[in-house]
C-alpha cells in the first residue's frame, strides 16, 4: 500500500470510529478533550525517575480501550512515527547517567535506564490519549469542542475546511502519481524535471478548486462560520465522566499510590 | 521534526504555546484586516494541498532517496505569512490528531519550531525582501533555497533547545544540536529546492498568485532586508551583550536535578564512552559554559554574548551584501 493509501485509510478508518454509535462516542466533546489534555500534562509532568508514578497513569487509557472496545494494535501502529526520536533522545540516558537509582533483587539499575524507560512510557501514554480522543470523536465535535473553549472560528473553520479537503486532494494526487508512474515505469518518485510541473500544476488546480469552494459555499448561506448543531451542553453522565476521571488522574500523579500499595506487600 | 509529548516539560510546553497563540493572534488580526472573505477557503484548500502534496516523493538526482515540499515556505509565498501561519496550525493539529505526528501537548513547540520560522523567517526576513522588486527564477530559487535551510536550522535548533530546557535527555546539548543541524541542512536543501521548482513553475504560470512581488507588499514595505539585518543585529548584540549579564548564576533545571539526584551538578561519570565525549568536548568547545577559560565568570558571559553576537552580526551583514550583489545583477539582467 502507498504512502497516500494509507494516509486515506487511516483517515477512513478512524472517521468510520468516530461514528460509531458507542456511548463513550456519545460523551461530550469537550470533556473528553480536556481529560485528554488534562491526562497528557499530567504525564509528561512526572519526573523523569517517576517510573513506578508514571506505570499509574496506565490505568486511564487501559479503561478507554476496554470500555471504547478499541484495538490496541491500531493505536500501537501510530507509535512508529513517534518512537524513533523519542528512542533517539532516550538512548544516551542510560551511558550518562549511571547513577544507581534502584535496586531490582539484586540488579542494580542506574538513573538513567529508568529515565529512559520513562521517557519511551511517557511517548506511548501521550500518543495513545490522543488516540482514544480522534477514534472516539468526530473532527467536527472536537472543533465544537475548540470553538467552545474560545478558539477563534477563523482557526476552526480552517480546520475543519483542511480536513474536508485532505480526501480530496489525496485522491487527486493519487491519481497524479499513478498517472506519472505509468508513463515512467520502474522509477522511484518524481524525477528531477518534473517537480515543478507536477506539483506546480497540483496547486494551480487546488487554486481554482477553493474559488469554486467559496462560491459555493457562499451560495449555501456560509457568512464566515459553520454550525454545529445537536451537540447542546453536557449531561449528568458527561458530568459524572469528568469528575470521576479528574479526580482519578490527579490522585494517580499527587498521591504516591503505587508506593503505599507497593508497601503493602514489599 | 515533529516533537512527541514526551520530549516537552508542561512548562515548556505552555511556554511555546503561549509565544505560538501570540503568534496566531497576530496572524488573525492580520487576516481580518485584510478583509478578504476568499481567503478562509483558500487556506483551507491550500492546507490540504500541502497535506496531499507531502505525500509525493521527489526523487533527489545521484542519490537513491526521496524528498518532499516545505509547506511553511511554499504557503508564505502563496498566500502571506500571516495567512499562511494559520494554515499550517491546521495542518499541524490535523497530523497530530490523524496520524500521530506530534503531540498535543508538544503541539505549540511544533507550530513554533515549523510554522514560526517558516512562514514569519522565511517569508518577511528572506522571501519579501528578495523578490520585493520583482519576482524571477533566479530569486524565487535562492530565496526558497534560503528560506528552507534557514527556517529548517532555526526550527532543529529549537528542537535541541526545547528538549534540554524540558530536562528529559542526559544527553549534552552540543551532541544533539550536532546531530539534529547537519541532517536539517540537508533536508533543507532538498526541499528548498523542490519547493522552488513548484513556486518557479507557478511563477511562469501565474505570477499574480506569488505574494510580495512587485507592488504586492508596497503597504509594508517599511523596512528594506538590510534595514531588518541591522535591526536584527543591533538587538542580538544588546542580548548578547547587556541581557547576558543578567543571567542566572543559579543551576539550570537538568543541572538541579543532577545536584538533586547524584549531589553534584556536573555529571562525574568515568570511562568508556563518557571521557572519550569528555575529550571530544574539551578540544572543541570554544567557550565551555559560555565562558572563556581562566576569566571572571561574569566578565566572561558577557565576552562569549557578544561574541557570538559579533558572529551573528558578521554573518548578517554578509549576507545582506550577497543579496545585494544577486539583487543588483539581476537589475543589470532587466536592463539588458
Amino acid at each position: 500500500m502507498s504512502k497516500i493509501d494509507h494516509a486515506m485509510h487511516q483517515l477512513h478508518s478512524l472517521e468510520s470510529m468516530a461514528k460509531e454509535e458507542r456511548w463513550i462516542n456519545r460523551l461530550h466533546p469537550s470533556v473528553k478533550l480536556f481529560l485528554t489534555i488534562l491526562y497528557v500534562v499530567l504525564t509528561v509532568s512526572f519526573s523523569k525517575y517517576q517510573l513506578a508514578g508514571l506505570l499509574g497513569m496506565v490505568i486511564y487509557p487501559a479503561a478507554l480501550f476496554i470500555v471504547a472496545e478499541l484495538s490496541l494494535k491500531d493505536a500501537l501502529w501510530r507509535l512508529r512515527i513517534v518512537l524513533p526520536l523519542v528512542c533517539i533522545v532516550g538512548a544516551a540516558n542510560p551511558f550518562l547517567d549511571r547513577t544507581a537509582a534502584m535496586n531490582l533483587g539484586g540488579i542494580v539499575v542506574s538513573g538513567g535506564v529508568l529515565s529512559m524507560l520513562s521517557l519511551m512510557l511517557k511517548g506511548v501514554l501521550a500518543v495513545l490519549a490522543s488516540y482514544l480522543l480522534i477514534a472516539t470523536t468526530s473532527i467536527e465535535k472536537i472543533c465544537y469542542a475548540l470553538r467552545q473553549a474560545h478558539v477563534p472560528k477563523i482557526l476552526v473553520t480552517e480546520i475543519l475546511l483542511i480536513y474536508r479537503y485532505i480526501t480530496v486532494l489525496l485522491s487527486e494526487t493519487r491519481r497524479v502519481v499513478t498517472a506519472y508512474s505509468l508513463r515512467a515505469p520502474k522509477q522511484k518518485g518524481i524525477a528531477f524535471a518534473a517537480w515543478g510541473p507536477l506539483a506546480g500544476q497540483m496547486l494551480l488546480r487546488s487554486m481554482d478548486r477553493a474559488e469554486r469552494v467559496y462560491q459555493s459555499m457562499c451560495l449555501r448561506g456560509f457568512r464566515g462560520e459553520f454550525c454545529f448543531g445537536g451537540t447542546g451542553a453536557p449531561g449528568r453522565t458527561d458530568v459524572l465522566w469528568l469528575v470521576f476521571w479528574t479526580a482519578m488522574l490527579l490522585v494517580l500523579r499527587f498521591v504516591p499510590v503505587m508506593e503505599i500499595v507497593g508497601g503493602l506487600f514489599v | 521534526m515533529h516533537m512527541a509529548d514526551a520530549l516537552v516539560s508542561p512548562a515548556v510546553a505552555g511556554t511555546l504555546y503561549a509565544c505560538s497563540a501570540a503568534a496566531a493572534g497576530y496572524s488573525i488580526y492580520k487576516v481580518k484586516q485584510e478583509d478578504d472573505p476568499k481567503k478562509i477557503p483558500v487556506m483551507g484548500v491550500m492546507g490540504a494541498f500541502v497535506f496531499a502534496a507531502q505525500m509525493i516523493n521527489f526523487t533527489i538526482p545521484g542519490t537513491g532517496s526521496s524528498g518532499h515540499l516545505c509547506g511553511g515556505m511554499l504557503l508564505s509565498a502563496l498566500l502571506g505569512p500571516h495567512a499562511g501561519f494559520l494554515t499550517m496550525i491546521g495542518v499541524l493539529l490535523i497530523q497530530c490528531l490523524f496520524f500521530a505526528d506530534g503531540g498535543l501537548l508538544a503541539l505549540g513547540c511544533n507550530i513554533w519550531n515549523m510554522a514560526f520560522y517558516g512562514c514569519f523567517v522565511g517569508a518577511l526576513l528572506l522571501w519579501r525582501p528578495i523578490v520585493r522588486n520583482g519576482a524571477d527564477k533566479k530569486k524565487i530559487t535562492i530565496a526558497s533555497i534560503l528560506g528552507c535551510v534557514l527556517t529548517l536550522q532555526l526550527g532543529a535548533f529549537s528542537v535541541s533547545l526545547e528538549t534540554l530546557a524540558s530536562g528529559i535527555t542526559e544527553l549534552p546539548f552540543r551532541a544533539f544540536a550536532a546531530t539534529m543541524q547537519p541532517i536539517h541542512l540537508a533536508i533543507g536543501l532538498v526541499e528548498g529546492l523542490i519547493t522552488a521548482a513548484v513556486l518557479c513553475f507557478v511563477h511562469e504560470a501565474r505570477p499574480e498568485l506569488l505574494w510580495g512581488g512587485a507592488g504586492a507588499g508596497e503597504k509594508e514595505g517599511k523596512f528594506s532586508f538590510t534595514k531588518t539585518l541591522v535591526i536584527l543585529g543591533i538587538a542580538a548584540v544588546l542580548i548578547g551583550g547587556v541581557v547576558s549579564q543578567f543571567a542566572s548564576g543559579l543551576p539550570d533545571g537538568l543541572e538541579w536535578s543532577m545536584g538533586r539526584v547524584a549531589g553534584t551538578e556536573e555529571l562525574e561519570a568515568a570511562g568508556g564512552i563518557y571521557e572519550t565525549a569528555a575529550d571530544i568536548q574539551e578540544k572543541t568547545a570554544i567557550l565551555p559554559d559560555y565562558a572563556i577559560k581562566d576569566s571572571d565568570s561574569a566578565a566572561g558571559t558577557t565576552v562569549s554574548g557578544l561574541a557570538g553576537a559579533l558572529i551573528v552580526v558578521a554573518v548578517c551583514i554578509g549576507g545582506s551584501y550577497l543579496f545585494r550583489f544577486f539583487r543588483r545583477s539581476s537589475k543589470g539582467e532587466k536592463a539588458l
